[in-house]
């Protein structure tokens, strides 16, 4: 594929989210569909986290708790045909794509109406219909499939924008910088969104990364980058509309770093003791992602019931979802041998 | 004493080549870095310089001789103060044959334990047979495995717009062993692609592609860079219709070469057909003529399961019979009883083919038939032709090059104890690489590999003869 005209990192600029305050605002109608969106997947994690302390769901899991407002916020600057693709803490990436409650909650509890029929687990779930690509247990692997999926839409001439979801942690993979090489080379229509939690399982960033501002890891490849305040949903809204509209011009990839927070541990597993509670306890307090859209909703006379009827519905998609998920049966005998090729 | 200029190896495989062209005549200066001749082989057409500096002597073997053998003396040079009287003081220019066996000179100790063995064999003709269900009439070519595997690829992509081939080095360098070669030109940059040298990255960008509907064709230079590809390959494309529940598949093929070439010592002389098809997931194909190598990746590129194809360096330059067919499809995952035999069954593939035919023909002489099995495809493996043949004959053989522990051999040992004990009137004997790193030096080489007289030996071994 021929290389167009390289841009270099200056021209297209380094942003920094810090400090240049502005957000723009949300319309009521986004406000309510973010606050409902975000409330989906906390009530569903929590639900989840409460489904694997009864036995229900086995394995890993590893819940989206604290960061919703990046899915979501991402989600909205998508158009149809717009592909996502991340890695194992997925839960949420695949309610914000429009995916099932049901079959999202039913696949953890390994059923057989679950979107993988209980084959996938929590890691590993799809559905070619939503362009949900996955769910990728091996951290960093969704980088570069994620880039294959920006090259088929290249290749096709199509303009739709492929999103590849990564963390921290994953972000110090080498195939994360053969993927911003090639993708740069051919300017493939990728954005990549870092969701810097601060914490690569129990590995804080600054004990793990000689260069902690991930939206300049790109700047060798000449990818332009930004960080984004991942907490709050305009902003995320905002850096993605930009981003989006960069790839979708042919311009090339795109890095977001996404600051965002995981309240609970990396797995259910995790005793995460190298933090404090303080600082959990802090950021859920001053920065909580639904906790602002609420307030500002309440500011702006939604009235209480409003928001409550918002939640009630939630949990009743989320109630659903849990019992389906613990009646549902477990795949037949017969569907071991299934699915190993086509 | 005028020196001698000897046909050079361009290639670590590279057995032979046509002197294409003369540059300079006979008494013209010559500078070392001069240009004097051009030699064409089965890949490229190559210069070649002058290391030596004075007059050309006299030139030996003429332009547009065909197959000179490597390290034939080509001309003579003389050096300053030297005339054309000479040139009688040059060495006698050894029969160029001769000269190719003898070099290096430790490959004649090495000779004693195994006389019959052969190093580098070329593929008897016998093997190019079609499939045995090609129509009465058909024409055939006569092509390399090179040309076989560059016709099914074009072929695909002029049926398909969605398969494309990537890789280092496949366009515009017309591939790294030219079996890609002519690709660029007829298919464009946007289906061709060179990549940067980064096999994870590129693996899963191919695997990526192809879980969007694509259908990717991903070179690997060889296979032994494919272990920076490992994980694309096997948790991405492999794993991923399972993980889905049916919902996602990823339709693509890897292939290039496997195993060992010659000379180029352990880091890039890995057989890696016991890893790839251990893998539930992956089809592996290790096809060993030129029809089956054209059929059987044309039906890889078809398929919609992730297939590795595995072929072999030192089998590129030969040459095969190839069905005239406007679509020649080699069913995947069938093996093929190359020659009929009745006394032992040899099983084998890919290159170990080369010395399973040959100790066939040495046993022949000796009065046993063996009847060669070319498994074709590793995975999923052909078990009831193996099986069939061994009711037959009692006996098994297995020829691999790569190591015994956990091998193809192994595999095909169990699965013939499994389904056809009672038949059997000896233990399955193994031929297999050696259980060492492949060495550089020539001699442990070549013991290194297996060999024609090890096959022959195993066969005997198992016949109580």
């Amino acid at each position: 594929m021929a290389a167009p005209k390289k841009n270099t990192a200056k021209e297209a600029g380094l942003e920094h989210a810090k400090g240049n305050g502005s957000v723009p605002e949300f319309s009521k109608e986004q406000e309510l569909k973010a606050l409902r969106d975000m409330l989906l997947i906390r009530r569903f994690e929590e639900k989840a986290g409460q489904l694997y302390g009864m036995g229900a769901i086995g394995g890993f899991c590893h819940l989206y708790i604290g960061q919703e407002a990046v899915v979501v916020g991402m989600q909205m600057a998508l158009k149809k045909g717009d592909q996502v693709i991340t890695g194992y803490r997925d839960h949420g990436h695949m309610l914000a794509c429009g995916m099932e409650a049901k079959g999202v909650m039913a696949e953890l509890t390994g059923r057989r109406g679950g979107y993988s029929k209980g084959k996938g687990g929590s890691m590993h779930m799809f559905s070619l219909a939503e362009h949900f690509y996955g769910g990728h247990g091996i951290v960093g692997a969704q980088v570069s499939l994620g880039t294959g999926l920006a090259f088929a839409n290249r290749y096709r001439g199509n303009d739709s924008v492929s999103l590849a979801y990564f963390g921290d942690g994953a972000a110090n993979q080498g195939q994360v910088y053969e993927s911003f090489n090639m993708a740069e080379l051919w300017k493939l229509p990728v954005v990549y969104v870092i969701e810097n939690n601060r914490y690569a399982m129990g590995t804080s960033v600054t004990r793990s990364s000689a260069q902690t501002d991930f939206s300049k890891r790109g700047a060798s490849f000449n990818i332009p980058g930004k960080q984004v305040d991942g907490m709050d949903v305009r902003a995320v809204k905002a850096a993605g509309d930009e981003a989006v509209a960069w790839c979708r011009d042919g311009k090339g990839p795109y890095i977001l770093e996404m600051q965002t927070y995981r309240y609970r541990g990396h797995s259910m597993s995790d005793p995460a003791k190298y933090r404090t509670r303080e600082e959990v306890e802090k950021v859920r307090h001053d920065q909580d992602p639904i906790e602002q859209v609420r307030n500002r909703l309440l500011a702006a006379k939604v009235s209480e019931q409003d928001l409550k009827n918002i939640d009630a519905e939630v949990r009743e998609i989320v109630n659903e979802a849990a019992d389906f998920a613990q009646h549902d049966p477990e795949p037949d005998v017969s569907e071991l041998y299934t699915d190993v090729y086509r | 004493m005028p020196i001698q200029v000897l046909m050079p190896a361009l290639s670590p495989t590279m057995e032979k080549g046509n002197l294409a062209k003369w540059l300079k005549k006979e008494g013209e200066t010559i500078k070392s870095g001069d240009v004097i001749a051009e030699i064409e082989t089965d890949k490229a057409t190559m210069e070649v310089e002058a290391t030596d500096e004075g007059t050309l002597g006299k030139i030996l073997i003429p332009e547009g001789t065909a197959d000179v053998a490597v390290n034939t003396p080509i001309a003579t040079i003389l050096a300053d103060g030297e005339s054309a009287a000479d040139l009688a003081k040059a060495p006698a220019p050894a029969a160029p044959q001769k000269a190719a066996e003898s070099a290096p000179p430790a490959e004649a100790k090495a000779e004693a334990p195994q006389p019959k063995a052969a190093h580098h064999p070329t593929a008897p003709a016998a093997v190019s047979e079609p499939e045995p269900d090609v129509p009465e009439g058909t024409e055939f070519v006569t092509q390399t495995i090179r040309e076989a595997l560059r016709d099914a690829m074009a072929e695909e992509m002029r049926r398909d717009g969605d398969v494309f081939v990537m890789g280092e080095e496949v366009a515009e360098y017309q591939g790294a062993y030219k079996v890609t070669q002519g690709l660029l030109q007829e298919f464009g940059a946007r289906r061709v692609i060179d990549t940067p040298i980064t096999e994870h990255g590129f693996a899963g960008v191919g695997v990526g592609a192809a879980m969007a509907g694509l259908k990717p064709i991903v070179e690997f230079m060889t296979f032994n860079f494919a272990m920076q590809a490992m994980d694309q390959i096997i948790n991405s494309a492999a794993k991923t219709l399972y993980m889905s529940g049916g919902q996602m598949g990823c339709s693509i093929v890897f292939r290039g070469p496997n195993g060992a070439a010659a000379r180029v010592a352990a880091q890039h002389s890995q057989d890696y057909s016991a890893w790839y098809s251990q893998i539930p997931g992956l089809k592996v194909i290790a096809p060993f003529s030129a029809a089956d190598y054209k059929g059987l990746l044309k039906a890889a590129i078809r398929d919609p399961n992730p297939v590795i194809f595995l072929e072999n360096e030192v089998l590129y330059g030969h040459t095969g019979e190839v069905p005239k067919l406007d679509d020649y499809i080699v069913p995947i995952g069938k093996a093929r009883v190359v020659r009929k035999g009745k006394d032992v069954t040899i099983v084998s593939w890919s290159n170990g083919m080369t010395y399973a035919l040959k100790a066939a023909e040495e046993l022949a002489k000796e009065g046993i038939e063996a009847e060669v099995v070319d498994l074709r495809t590793l995975r999923p493996m052909d078990t009831e032709t193996i099986v069939e043949s061994v009711k037959k004959t009692g006996r098994a053989v297995t020829v691999e090059e790569g190591w015994q522990q956990n091998g193809v051999g192994a595999e095909i040992a169990a699965r013939i104890m499994e389904h056809a004990f009672d038949y059997l009137d000896a233990p399955v004997a193994r031929v297999s690489g050696k259980d060492v790193p492949m060495p550089y030096a020539a001699n442990l080489e070549k013991l290194a590999l297996p060999s024609v007289a090890e096959v022959v030996e195993a066969a005997k071994a198992v016949s109580y003869r």
